[in-house]
């Protein structure tokens, strides 16, 4: 029967707390670019014009339909080669992140914008509106409301995410796992306290959300 | 006597299916217009191109004696001269469309402040001044979803009048309404009129036609086909059609008695 040992992480909360700290700067950066450029992305689909259209869905489908693991590697290893130098891991992580969670706000923004009915628009044009003050102050304001539940779920996702940093050696949460493990020889211990450390921040979050989804109902 | 709206040969085709067919109307100020017609008959596409919900495939319109178009063919207009055009003509829809996400009096608010400019204060004084005018004192804080379907008709009303529009578009403003609602909201149409707004108002309510309108036309498939003072053509239609289309108004109305 293996002795689960505890002593050596509640001993050395530094590996596990720099990793925390690092999840989380890398989680705050790429969720802020990634709703910001989300809604950029997402105002470009809902257009008719075509040369708004046509980037935002190549934009969308590119990142929607590609391995964020995947995408994270070309950052950071492809991306350097073309253009002359190199990127941190944090901004390549950041930039993976970032792109694949504005493709999927992109296209919660686009749903929520459509679901508002268009006698919203129409009276709102007919008071003289124009088209920016009207998505400002009538159609967002409504549209973001029913988007909460959705956009907690990906917000949740890319949580979880974010672990894939570790592959180019970021040093978040699992990627300081590997090492302790690797040193202390203690994998067991070192990947249970990973999860265990996702789980209690997340686990409120998910309760949150499914608050968030019953006030939506109303 | 000028006309403060000038309807000229307006065209609007949907694909192969051409809904107006050249309709001319002098609105004259503080004039009624009821425009009636069974459905289909392009009478809500007619108002819809009076303020441009839909833009005229030919002719043109103009307002105050100007044209806001460019003249040019096909029908172009400036977005300044659109939205300048929007703001001296008030609509009000057959579905309310107030904003859910503001109060009554936020409604009311709305457009002075974002559209005209006004101060929080200016547009709030002159909203409460709107909402009592409709007579709802006392519901300013109250959300579109709390207000009974007439309440929220007459926010939609003075949400139209506090931009002071110059004519006022009526889309079947009574039509989604419970029938004991309808009277409430018809009562403000009447004082409006009273008040000396010009309306052009497309409506089923054949009293109202009759005791309000200055004149009433009757569309059919895309065109004017009658055309006079409601006492003359509600009592004596001309033709078969219109007859036939008052006809099923006076059927079920209850005889007076004598």
């Amino acid at each position: 029967m293996y002795e689960f040992d505890f002593q050596f992480i509640l001993d050395n909360p530094g590996f596990l707390w720099a990793g925390l700290k690092h999840t989380l700067a890398l989680y705050a950066a790429s969720l802020t670019i990634g709703l910001a450029l989300g809604l950029v992305i997402g105002m470009g689909r809902y257009s008719t014009r075509k040369w708004l259209n046509w980037p935002a869905t190549i934009w969308v489908e590119l990142f929607r339909n590609t391995p964020v693991l995947v995408q994270m590697m070309w950052f950071f290893f492809a991306l350097p080669v073309l253009i002359g130098f190199s990127l941190t891991a944090f901004t390549a992580a950041t930039m993976a992140l970032a792109a694949n969670a504005s493709a999927n706000a992109a296209e919660i923004f686009r749903a929520g914008i459509q679901s508002i009915h268009k006698g919203q628009w129409e009276a709102s044009r007919s008071l003289g509106m124009s088209y920016g003050r009207i998505m400002r102050r009538i159609i967002l304001p409504q549209a973001i409301r029913r988007m909460v539940p959705a956009f907690s779920n990906r917000a949740i996702e890319l949580a979880k995410m974010t672990s894939l940093a570790s592959t180019i050696s970021y040093a978040e949460l699992l990627y300081e796992a590997r090492l302790m493990s690797s040193m202390q020889f203690n994998p067991i211990e070192a990947f249970t306290a990973v999860a265990v450390v996702f789980f209690v921040v997340l686990y409120p979050l998910t309760r949150i959300v499914a608050r968030f989804e019953v006030d939506a109902r109303i | 006597m000028t006309a403060i709206l000038k309807i000229v040969d307006i065209h609007k085709h949907f694909g192969d299916n051409e809904v107006l067919k050249g309709i001319d109307i002098d609105v004259e100020e503080g004039e009624v217009i009821v425009v009636l017609g069974s459905s289909g008959s392009g009478k809500s596409t007619l108002l819809r191109c009076i303020n441009h919900m839909e833009m005229p495939d030919g002719g043109h319109i103009k307002i105050e004696g100007k044209r806001p178009d460019t003249g040019q063919t096909p029908y172009k207009i400036t977005e300044r001269n659109l939205l300048a055009l929007r703001r001296k003509v008030g609509m009000v829809f057959q579905q309310f469309n107030l904003f859910p996400h503001m109060t009554a009096l936020e409604n009311v608010m709305e457009a002075p402040r974002q559209v005209l400019g006004l101060s929080a204060t200016e547009a709030r004084e002159l909203a409460m001044g709107h909402l009592a005018r409709v007579g709802l004192e006392g519901r300013e804080d109250m959300y579109p979803m709390r207000l009974s379907g007439g309440q929220q008709q007459r926010v939609a009303i003075a949400r139209s009048l506090a931009m002071s529009p110059k004519v006022m578009l009526f889309d079947e403003a009574t039509s989604s309404l419970d029938p004991e609602l309808v009277g409430e909201v018809l009562k403000v149409m009447r004082k409006l009129a009273e008040d000396g707004m010009t309306m052009v108002v497309v409506t089923h309510e054949i009293g109202f036609a009759y005791s309000v309108a200055d004149r009433v036309i009757f569309l059919h498939e895309g065109r004017i086909l009658e055309e006079g003072k409601p006492t003359d053509i509600l009592v004596n239609p001309l033709t078969d059609r219109f007859q036939q289309f008052l006809s099923v108004f006076k059927e079920f109305s209850i005889p007076e008695s004598s």
